[in-house]
């Protein structure tokens, strides 16, 4: 056993010297998460505002003007001008210049006053499922509180929900896509960082010296992730403390425990770098496969969709992948204030994880080194 | 006293491709092994095998008399090991590198200082002790491999093609050096593809399509019946504009290989024919020689390469 983790400070030293050097990679490693913090932080806001919507007012009268200005309080509807046709309103649509477009015909006055139904026309652009489905909601929400208004003229309504969104009140896109996307780039990195310092030595034939010496793979392999471990520990908390100062997301819970139940995660990624780079000859492949590793963890990882919402293989893939867990932690604390007592579950499965992946990346490099 | 280096009818087979073929031979304390062949031919696996790194499909052998199949972790602390690749760490430097490998093979504190001095002086090494491995010339990049391959004073050292690429002068100086370590009793199995250093080494081994074929002195492998066909010599035929003559020589009745060597031609030629070579080719001056050690090597590829037809 002994020798199974023989060189693993003076490899540590090395490594540690290797990322003061290169001066490039550390910086690239630091900074990229951060840009891309910065970049999809504010880019990915799920809640729909002010979709651009044209009008055709036939009706032209008080009340079409009223509903007009229901539609436009939402704050969904932004009313970007009047077509005069039913011709021109599709062609705004298909053009791109409009997503929703509302034909108020000309009897509608007339027909609110006699008491029959008036029909108001609204278009949506389908072609985005999510916006597509807000309007709908809100278009016809509208139209409910106005014929509510309509026949009941003491103006009380006889339910008032009052929904309460605990958590997140103002239901802020960045409060939940945050701190998932912490994780996410948190991953890339790691995996990015290990996976290339041990191509990098299979390319330039350290490697096959270190396995003429009695460096056991244990020994290498943590010696490796001690260094890198750390340096993508700094970098966690420099993006929470952008996520908090930048993104004003608050932290519910304590950062102490988000911290601890970091360190599980981050040993399965380094793991998952490892494993990469015994399937890596050159550091190109490497960064493919690193690569590899992001696509599932955005969308299987509940990060996005709704892991409740998915088939059951994806459901199954999704109990795979590490992100899952850690995404789950991550929102536990930082939104809902979990403790320790609520998120130890995905801690603990996220250390085994991590020990698998240790133990199958050893047990690959030393059958490969062997080859 | 046991050979530091047995192997014994080694044979290594990766799927259906065999590797290493019966290979057997036994290397004395102090002595310098030249092991020579063809890119492919198996040098490296033999040392991979021999490190302990390989399981051989058969066979077995022994480094200081552990065996190789069995006490592969403690070889490797017996085993110095340097490659062309060198296996440095550019971005360290001299002193770094020299640091990392002493860690690696477990000398601390004192010892360890004591015998960096040590491995510094003997390389020559110590002017550049602050550099990057990187800024290196080829020659030091050698010289910095080499003392970190002995960093934990092994018995044995493989050096395999150590010297690709590398200035003659450079190339010298390490052959010095592994005099010297050789005259301190360590033992050298060296790969290389350069016939003057294969003439250097007390022996040589020459391998061709995963066989030993031949292995012996320098003299002994010169005076080998299969490098010195019966009825055969070898002849240097000194003769003007000898580039221009090689290809109509090469056609002569009794002329059975012929390459240029410096301004003649080094040929083997049929003793039967010789008198009627020479009232052909009256300008030229015909001597009978020693066989080189690249004659000795091509005649036999050439004898196997026929006896495979």
């Amino acid at each position: 056993m002994k020798h199974l983790f023989h060189g693993l400070m003076p490899v540590c030293r090395k490594e540690a010297l290797h990322i003061v050097r290169d001066r490039g990679t550390l910086i690239f490693a630091l900074l990229l998460p951060m840009i891309q913090l910065f970049l999809f932080g504010f880019a990915i806001d799920t809640n729909i505002r002010q979709v651009p919507t044209v009008v055709l007012d036939e009706s032209r009268t008080q009340q079409s003007r009223q509903l007009l200005e229901r539609f436009a309080a939402s704050d969904v509807f932004a009313l970007r001008g009047q077509v005069e046709s039913l011709d021109a309103l599709y062609a705004a649509i298909q053009a791109g210049k409009a997503r929703v477009g509302i034909r108020i015909p000309t009897d509608y006055a007339r027909r609110l006053l006699n008491g029959t139904t008036a029909t108001v026309l609204v278009l949506v652009d389908g072609s985005d499922s999510t916006v597509a489905a807000q309007a709908v909601n809100t278009a016809t929400g509208v139209a409910l509180r106005q014929s509510l208004a309509q026949v009941l003229p003491s103006g009380n309504m006889p339910i008032d929900v009052r929904p309460s969104v605990l958590y997140n009140p103002s239901t802020r896109s960045a409060n939940f896509f945050v701190p998932g996307l912490v994780g996410i780039l948190l991953q890339v990195m790691t995996i990015l960082l290990i996976a290339l310092s041990m191509v990098r030595e299979r390319e330039r034939g350290t490697l096959e010296q270190l396995t003429m010496t009695p460096v056991g793979p244990l020994g290498l392999m943590v010696g490796k992730m001690l260094p890198y471990g750390l340096l993508a520990f700094g970098e966690l908390c420099a993006i929470l403390f952008v996520m908090r100062v930048v993104f004003l997301v608050p932290i519910h819970g304590n950062v102490f425990v988000l911290l601890l139940l970091s360190l599980p995660f981050l040993l399965t990624v380094l793991g998952l770098g490892l494993v990469i780079s015994t399937r890596a000859r050159t550091q190109a492949e490497a960064f493919q496969l690193a690569m590899g590793t992001i696509l599932p963890s955005v969308f299987l990882s509940g990060y996005i969709f709704l892991i409740e919402n998915m088939p059951p293989i994806f459901k199954a893939i999704s109990a795979v992948i590490p992100a899952t867990y850690y995404i789950r932690i991550l929102r536990g604390i930082i939104l809902r204030g979990a403790g320790l007592g609520d998120l130890w579950v995905p801690g603990l499965v996220l250390t085994l994880m991590g020990c698998a992946m240790i133990a199958l990346a050893a047990r690959l490099f030393v059958r490969q080194r062997a080859g | 006293m046991s050979a530091a280096i047995v192997a014994d009818r080694l044979t290594i087979c990766f799927g259906d491709f065999t590797a290493v073929n019966d290979v057997s031979f036994a290397v004395e304390q102090g002595e310098i092994f030249g092991f020579l062949g063809p890119n492919g031919s198996g040098k490296t696996t033999i040392i991979k095998a021999l490190c302990g790194l390989l399981k051989p499909t058969s066979g077995t052998g022994s480094i200081l008399g552990m065996d190789i199949r069995k006490d592969a972790a403690e070889i490797k602390r017996h085993v110095g090991y340097m490659s062309q690749k060198f296996g440095l760490y550019e971005d360290l430097t001299v002193g770094e590198n020299i640091d990392f490998y002493a860690g690696v093979y477990g000398i601390a504190g004192q010892k360890a200082l004591a015998r960096k001095d040590e491995v510094l002086a003997l390389t020559g090494i110590e002017r550049y002790l602050d550099r990057r491995a990187g800024q290196l010339s080829g020659g030091w990049k050698q010289r910095l491999a080499l003392a970190c391959a002995i960093i934990h004073s092994p018995e044995v050292v493989f050096l395999d093609e150590p010297t690709a690429g590398i200035d003659p002068v450079a190339r010298r100086a390490l052959w010095d050096l592994l005099f010297r370590l050789s005259g301190q009793g360590v033992t050298f199995f060296v790969t290389t593809h350069y016939m003057d250093e294969a003439e250097r080494c007390g022996r040589v081994g020459y391998i061709y399509l995963s066989n030993l074929v031949a292995m012996g002195t320098v003299p002994e492998l010169q005076r080998l019946p299969a490098a010195n066909p019966e009825g055969t010599s070898r002849i240097e035929i000194a003769i003007p504009n000898a580039s221009a003559m090689l290809e109509p020589i090469r056609h002569l009745q009794g002329i059975h290989e012929a390459t240029i060597f410096g301004q003649s031609i080094h040929a083997l030629a049929e003793t039967s024919q010789l008198a009627a070579l020479r009232s052909h080719l009256a300008s030229a001056r015909i001597e009978i020689i020693e066989p080189s050690l690249e004659d000795v090597f091509v005649t036999l590829t050439y004898r196997i390469m026929e006896a495979g037809q």
